[in-house]
């Protein structure tokens, strides 16, 4: 299991992991499937958690409602979530794995005193347990985004 | 006939459909009839008392209903039905 991650993505985790912090950061992957896991785009989501958001976070259902609507109308796989470990490693919890679904892949940023340290993706396998997927990270020129209509 | 629509994170058990149209007449049959179809996708769905697991969240039309409570429900052509994942996860150290 590989993924992609192209370059503005990895900066837009790692800026929204860094202005949420002390709290947990949630939000969307998108892109292409394949054999490498493309990752072209992300949109933010609210951590709708009122306490303890340091160490949890949860996504509205109405919020993943229209992150899969944005799939389609712009003609993309909606690939899976991440979320940020403030002052943890980028590593899933067992509640990471107790609540997560198959199919998706879920980047994990941890956050050290406040900056971005490491990120890393975990994908479900047949047991229910996770797998890492391994990262590449891409530059600018690399890969090309196609146009998100409004 | 009424439409399923299907999370993302499932439709590697509806042959990656999008959607699922039925002609039952009410929600409750609407999710059998999903499972009947494709019958992968009932443990991602269904807890082992044959209910809606607790972070999966139904929606007909915009309005989140109970399934539990809403199951018989009726639904028309027109009803639109959303299978919606509840998403959340953290840290394991909770204080």
């Amino acid at each position: 299991m590989e993924l992609a991650l192209q370059y503005e993505v990895q900066e837009s985790i790692g800026r929204h992991a860094e202005e949420a912090y002390p709290d947990e950061c949630c939000g969307f992957l998108f892109g292409e499937d394949g054999d490498i896991r493309r990752i072209s785009h992300v949109r933010r989501a609210t951590n709708t958690r009122t306490e303890n958001r340091g160490r949890r976070f949860r996504i509205d259902p109405d919020e993943y409602r229209r992150a899969e609507k944005f799939a389609v109308d712009n003609d993309l796989d909606l690939l899976g979530i991440y979320h940020s470990h403030p002052d943890h490693p980028a590593e899933p919890s067992e509640h990471d794995r107790s609540v997560a679904l198959p199919f998706f892949s879920y980047i994990i940023v941890s956050v050290q005193g406040g900056t971005t340290s490491e990120i890393r993706s975990w994908r479900l396998n047949g047991e229910e347990t996770f797998d890492e997927e391994t990262i590449t990270f891409l530059s600018k020129q690399v890969y090309a985004t196609k146009p998100i209509s409004k | 006939m009424a439409t399923i629509h299907i999370p993302t994170p499932l439709r590697k058990f509806t042959n990656q459909n999008r959607i699922l149209e039925t002609g039952k007449t009410t929600l409750s049959g609407a999710i059998e009839h999903l499972v009947e179809e494709h019958p992968g996708i009932k443990k991602n769905l269904l807890d082992d008392n044959g209910h809606i697991r607790s972070y999966i969240k139904i929606y007909v039309g915009d309005e989140e209903v109970d399934p539990l409570e809403n199951g018989t429900l009726e639904i028309g052509e027109e009803t639109e039905i959303s299978i919606v994942p509840a998403i959340a996860g953290g840290t394991n150290n909770e204080y």
